[in-house]
C-alpha cells in the first residue's frame, strides 16, 4: 500500500462515507435548524436593544452597555458551557440544543446591537431636526426615517458577524447535539477512520460558502452611493 | 393686528454660555421678520426655539394661540403649524422628493396615500418640480434639494415659516431659485422668520430686519433705517462690515 493508498483510504474511504453519509445529512439539517433560529433571535433581539439604547434612558443604558460588553468579551464555547451544566434547567431534552440556541442567541444579540447601534448614531442630527420639525414623533422618525437608512448602512457588516457567530453552531458538539461536527465526531469514534470529518467540511463549505460570497457581493452593492 | 408668534423674554443657556438674553419677536400675519447679525450673535438658536427644537430655558411661546412652552400642549400637533427650512436642506436620502413631502401629510396629518400624494405633487410643482416628484435627493441639485424641503414643509400648510440660512449651503448661481421660491412664499401672505446674510433679499422683501448681538436684539427696524440709518453703534459697525464685500 502507497502513502497515497493510505492518505485516501484515510480520509476518503467510500465505505465509511457511504455507512455515516445519512448521518451527516441529517446532522447538516439540525446544524441549518439551531442556525436559523440562532439568526433570528440574535438579530432582532440585538435590534430591540439598540431601539431601548435609543430611548436614552441612562440606567437602562449603562446595563445594555455592561450586558453587551459581557457577551462580546466571553468565549461562546465558554458561554455554552455555563448554560448547559450551569443552569437548573439542566437535564430538560434537548438541553444541549437550547443551551447553545441561548449561547449563540445571546452572543449574535451582543454584536448586532453594537452595529445597530453604531449605524443610528451615524445618521446626521439633521434628519431627526427635520423629521421633527414637521410633527413626527421620536418614534415616528425613528422608524420611518432614521432605521431605514441606519439599516442599510449596517447590512454588509451584520452579514459578517453573522455568518462568524453562526458558525459557532460546530460548538454544540462539545454539548452532545447532534449537528454535523457531533455526528462526524461521533462517526470517527465507531469507525476508527476520519473520512467522517471530510464529509463535515463539506457540509460546512456548501452551507456557508454561498454565504461568504453573498455577504461579500452586499459588501460592494451596500457601499453608500450618495 | 394678529400675530402669528409672539415670544417673549426668550433666555437660553448651554451649560455656562447665556446664548439668549431676553429676546421678544412679535410677528403679524403676512409679515416677513429678517434676522441679522455676526455667527454666535444666536439668531438661529432663537428661530429654533421657535419651534422647540432648542428648548429656552425661559420665556414664553405662543404661535397661532397655541402656548408652545404649556406642558399640555401636544408639540407634534403645534409643530405642524410651524414650517421649518434648514442650511443643509436635511431631505431624507432613502426617500423620493415626494416621498419626502408626503411623509408627514400622512404621518402626522392623518391623510390617505393618494389625497397625501395629491397634495404633495401640488407643494411640489408651488416650487417649480412638479416633475422631479420622483427623483431621490442625491439626483437632485442644492438648490432644488432646498426647494423639495420647501414643499415639504409648505404641504403641511402652516401659519408661518423659519428658514435657517436657507441659501449657505447653495453655490452662488443656484441662490437665485430658492429666493425666488420665497419671494412667491412670501406674496402668498405666508409669515416668515428668515435667518440669513441675502441682504439684497432683505432689501426688498422683509417687512421688518432685526439685527441680534449676543444674545439680544439690538435694533429693529424698516430695511431702510437699518441698513442707511441704523441708530446703533453696533448696527452700523456691522453693516458696513458685510457692505464692504
Amino acid at each position: 500500500m502507497t502513502a497515497w493508498d493510505r492518505f485516501l483510504e484515510t480520509f476518503f474511504n467510500p465505505a465509511v462515507m457511504g455507512r455515516y453519509l445519512p448521518d451527516i445529512v441529517k446532522g447538516t439539517v439540525l446544524t441549518i435548524e439551531l442556525a436559523a433560529l440562532v439568526i433570528v433571535s440574535g438579530l432582532v433581539l440585538g435590534l430591540a436593544l439598540a431601539l431601548v439604547r435609543s430611548l436614552g434612558f441612562r440606567p437602562l443604558n449603562l446595563l445594555i452597555v455592561f450586558v453587551v460588553d459581557l457577551f462580546r468579551a466571553l468565549p461562546p464555547l465558554v458561554i455554552i458551557v455555563f448554560i448547559y451544566f450551569g443552569l437548573p434547567a439542566a437535564g430538560v431534552p434537548n438541553w444541549g440544543f437550547v443551551s447553545t440556541w441561548l449561547s449563540l442567541t445571546l452572543v449574535l444579540m451582543a454584536f448586532s446591537e453594537e452595529i445597530y447601534w453604531a449605524g443610528i448614531t451615524s445618521i446626521p442630527k439633521g434628519q431627526w431636526e427635520a423629521a421633527r420639525s414637521t410633527g413626527l414623533s421620536y418614534g415616528q422618525t425613528l422608524l420611518t426615517v432614521i432605521l431605514p437608512q441606519a439599516l442599510r448602512l449596517t447590512i454588509p457588516p451584520l452579514t459578517n458577524r453573522t455568518i462568524a457567530i453562526t458558525k459557532g453552531t460546530a460548538l454544540a458538539s462539545v454539548v452532545a447535539v447532534g449537528e454535523i461536527l457531533g455526528v462526524a465526531s461521533s462517526a470517527v469514534s465507531n469507525s476508527y477512520n476520519p473520512s467522517p470529518l471530510t464529509l463535515a467540511a463539506v457540509a460546512y463549505l456548501i452551507l456557508f460558502f454561498p454565504l461568504v460570497v453573498f455577504g461579500r457581493w452586499l459588501e460592494t452593492r451596500m457601499a453608500w452611493k450618495r | 393686528m394678529q400675530l402669528v408668534v409672539e415670544a417673549r423674554g426668550i433666555h437660553k443657556h448651554f451649560g455656562a454660555v447665556h446664548v439668549l438674553k431676553g429676546v421678544d419677536l412679535l410677528l403679524a400675519e403676512r409679515e416677513l421678520a429678517f434676522v441679522i447679525g455676526p455667527s454666535g450673535s444666536g439668531k438661529s438658536t432663537l428661530l429654533r426655539c421657535l419651534n422647540r427644537l432648542e428648548e429656552p430655558s425661559s420665556g414664553s411661546i405662543i404661535v397661532d394661540g397655541v402656548d408652545l412652552l404649556d406642558a399640555r400642549t401636544d408639540i407634534n400637533r403645534a409643530r405642524q403649524r410651524i414650517g421649518m427650512v434648514f442650511q443643509s436642506f436635511n431631505l431624507y436620502p432613502h426617500m423620493t422628493a415626494l416621498g419626502n413631502v408626503t411623509l408627514a401629510l400622512r404621518k402626522v396629518a392623518g391623510k390617505p396615500r393618494d389625497e397625501a400624494d395629491a397634495l404633495g405633487r401640488a407643494a411640489l410643482a408651488r416650487v417649480g418640480l412638479a416633475d422631479h416628484a420622483g427623483h431621490t435627493p442625491g439626483q437632485l441639485s442644492g438648490g432644488q434639494q432646498q426647494r423639495v424641503a420647501i414643499a415639504r414643509a409648505i404641504a403641511l400648510e402652516p401659519r408661518v415659516m423659519l428658514f435657517d440660512e436657507p441659501t449657505s449651503a447653495l453655490d452662488p448661481e443656484l441662490v437665485g431659485s430658492v429666493l425666488g421660491v420665497m419671494r412667491d412664499l412670501r406674496e402668498s401672505g405666508m409669515a416668515m422668520v428668515v435667518v440669513s446674510h441675502e441682504m439684497g433679499f432683505a432689501r426688498n422683501a422683509a417687512d421688518r430686519v432685526l439685527f441680534m448681538d449676543e444674545g439680544v436684539i439690538v435694533e429693529a427696524g424698516t430695511p431702510a433705517q437699518i441698513f442707511e440709518a441704523p441708530a446703533q453703534e453696533r448696527t452700523r459697525t456691522f453693516i458696513g462690515q458685510i457692505q464692504k464685500h
